[in-house]
């Protein structure tokens, strides 16, 4: 190999070599940055929650074993026995309602949200005609597009009376109001997902399918589904990850009580609404305060898992699909 | 056994039922199953359109240039707006000003200077290469490995919950590089640059929205035929001079369309500015990257929880989410225009 030395090459060629090679190292740095961040987010999100490991003072108030196990003593009822109250003159801390909430609203959202979309990518994958599929593929763009902020606003003013006139709820905001909304907002990641899996199975499965005399829905539930079934799963998991962690929807929409009941008619309170509407009113460093930074290193373990589960789900399944 | 035989011996040929009697039942059901398909979808667009269309109706009558250009009087409950709206495009065009360079750059060097097969694929070259080639396939093998590590970290961030991300910018951006900053550059005991301000959430809100950016920006780098760089290189150019004069023209459009929807993503999203610089009210405009500032997203959070008199900020509220959906949806659109254009053209193409 001749190094550009020994090409002996003029001052301005030198120039142009050496700026290719400090822009290639400069371009992967770059992309080097966005594993960076990724460390730096865990690392900062739970460094603020260090406290309740290590500090005598904090330990006092939060710890693990306040946060997931301690229950008030003489307490007859779960909702008196698990309690969050952490601005009081005897602190409670237990995530016990907040995790409730959490899941029940998570819950209530998955429930709506897969059948629905799953069911309408079936629809535009397999049957509609292309015209409406160019209505039904932007529609669910722009579902995305909503900002949470408005889903929190709509079901907060209008789908809570909606819903109570209809059900005749005790309470306007509670599981179904907060989990339908959260259902709406994961809707279209639950539609993407599922489509693309049902557009990777190959044209010979249906056509097989059709040949022995299958009708083109009995094609469409008994052949291609199944084959997309792990693109179904890796939606229902991102689906998941993104309804956890999803704030302003349940900040809004919730009701913002944390009582520890598994009741869907009661309001709740989610982790990730705590962190919203409680930081902003903690003093910096106390237990309070890691408590609530360790909900956050909660919310990215738990969505980074079921984010990596799902990729690495439909990784698979396109390589096998490329294969067969 | 031998009966069935031949019972079916005698039956032998068959009779044929009539097909209207199988046959009907079978299309009924096939088209009440379809049927309950096609209404997910419909569902789904109905959800679209009632949402925007409430907030459309109730909104539009209250969008004037009074209420575009005034700020919020009364405790919030009269005058209009324009403090949010300065905030949020200021606060938008600050997060561009970040996000897009990094995320063009972390596409270019994931579409450009990594192999494009797979980690598993460059070993078993790696294996089979002859020992003069093994060095250097080796190296294509690693920069393989590090393509996958980059874009399953650009995937993770891109699902990391915005309130996370919130979290981040506080005790990242403001606790640790803004009290550093603060410790080396203030007096002991001042705070500049340790609090809540537009730079903080706008930096904040870049790191959100730069998975956006780079996967539009490599769909758009994918859309450029690989003939045009090889006809480069052949012509004695270098790889940086083929990137910037020949591929990165190219995909304008596509990095464009990845800019537009971050921006309506970033402007949409409060969580990550809630801790990070949004304020409920300011007399004044931020005029420099120290100052707070009031944001659409946020002011509409505020009006809907934090309100004396619900009944009298109503108005105002649906007149803010209008404005805010009116914004992030258009540039949504102008998004999602763009992109299936250059898609479709790039179908004629192909």
């Amino acid at each position: 190999m001749t190094t550009p030395n020994e090409l002996n090459l003029g001052k301005r060629e030198r120039l142009r070599l050496f700026t290719d090679s400090a822009m290639a190292v400069a371009f992967t740095l770059a992309g080097w940055l966005a594993i960076l961040f990724i460390l730096l987010i865990f690392v900062f999100t739970f460094k603020e929650s260090l406290g309740i490991f290590t500090d005598h003072e904090i330990q006092k108030e939060a710890n693990l074993h306040k946060f997931f196990v301690e229950e008030i003593p003489e307490a007859t009822t779960m909702i008196d026995r698990y309690i969050w109250q952490p601005v009081s003159d005897i602190p409670k801390m237990s995530f016990i309602p907040l995790l409730l909430g959490t899941l029940k609203a998570t819950f209530v959202g998955l429930l709506f949200a897969c059948p629905v979309g799953v069911a309408a990518a079936l629809f535009s994958s397999e049957f509609a005609p292309p015209r409406m599929r160019e209505i039904l593929k932007p529609a669910v763009e722009l579902l995305a597009g909503i900002p949470s902020v408005v889903l929190g606003f709509f079901a907060l003013l209008v789908l809570a009376t909606w819903l109570q006139t209809l059900f005749g709820f005790t309470y306007r905001l509670n599981a179904y109001n907060a989990g339908i909304a959260l259902g709406i907002a994961i809707l279209p990641v639950i539609f993407t997902i599922t489509e693309d899996g049902l557009a990777a199975v190959p044209r010979s499965y249906r056509d097989a399918s059709l040949a022995v005399g299958a009708t083109r829905f009995q094609t469409a539930m008994s052949v291609v589904l199944p084959a997309a079934s792990p693109a179904v799963f890796a939606a229902l998991v991102l689906g998941f990850g993104r309804a956890i962690g999803e704030t302003m929807i349940l900040l809004m929409a919730g009701g913002n009580a944390a009582i520890s009941s598994f009741s869907l008619n009661d309001p709740l309170r989610t982790l990730s609404a705590t962190i919203a509407a409680e930081l902003g009113e903690v003093v910096f460093g106390d237990a309070h305060y890691s408590a609530l930074f360790f909900m956050g290193t909660l919310l990215f373990i738990i969505t980074f898992v079921s984010n990596t589960i799902g990729q690495m789900v439909i990784a698979r399944m396109q390589r096998r699909m490329r294969g067969t | 056994m031998s009966v069935d035989a031949d019972s079916t011996l005698r039956n032998y040929p068959p009779k044929m039922q009539p097909a209207s009697m199988s046959k009907r039942p079978r299309q009924v059901r096939e088209v009440i199953s379809v049927g309950l398909l096609a209404f997910s979808a419909f569902l789904i667009i109905a959800i679209l359109a009632v949402i925007l269309g409430n907030i459309a109706y109730s909104g539009i009558g209250q969008v004037s240039w009074e209420f575009l250009s005034k700020s919020p009087q009364a405790g919030l409950t009269e005058g209009g707006i324009f403090p949010a709206i300065f905030g949020t495009v200021a606060l938008v065009i600050l997060m561009t000003i970040a996000a897009v360079p990094f995320g063009v750059a972390t596409a270019v060097y994931l579409h450009e200077y990594t192999p494009a097969e797979s980690p598993r694929v460059a070993w078993n070259r790696y294996q089979s290469a002859r020992a003069g080639e093994k060095g250097k396939l080796f190296r294509h093998f690693l920069s393989a490995v590090l393509a996958t590590i980059t874009r399953s970290a650009v995937a993770n961030l891109a699902g990391v919950p915005s309130i996370v991300f919130g979290l981040f910018g506080l005790g990242f951006f403001i606790q640790f590089v803004g009290r550093g900053l603060d410790r080396a550059t203030q007096a002991p005991g001042e705070i500049h640059w340790g609090q809540g301000n537009i730079l903080w959430a706008a930096l904040t809100l870049a790191l959100l929205t730069l998975p956006t950016v780079i996967v539009a920006t490599e769909e758009a780098l994918r859309t450029i035929p690989s003939d045009l760089r090889a006809a480069s290189i052949a012509l004695g150019a270098t790889r940086w001079e083929t990137i910037r004069r020949i591929v990165l023209p190219g995909a304008l459009p596509g990095i464009l369309t990845g800019a537009i929807l971050a921006v309506s993503r970033g402007a949409g999203e409060v969580a990550p500015i809630l801790f990070t610089g949004a304020a409920y009210y300011l007399p004044y405009l931020p005029k420099r990257l120290t100052d707070q500032f009031m944001e659409l997203g946020y002011h509409v959070l505020i009006l809907s929880t934090q309100s004396p008199d619900v009944e009298a900020t109503k108005p105002l509220l649906y007149g803010t989410v209008f404005v805010l959906l009116a914004l992030t949806f258009l540039l949504n659109l102008a998004g999602v225009l763009i992109r299936s254009r250059t898609r479709s053209k790039m179908r004629v193409g192909g």
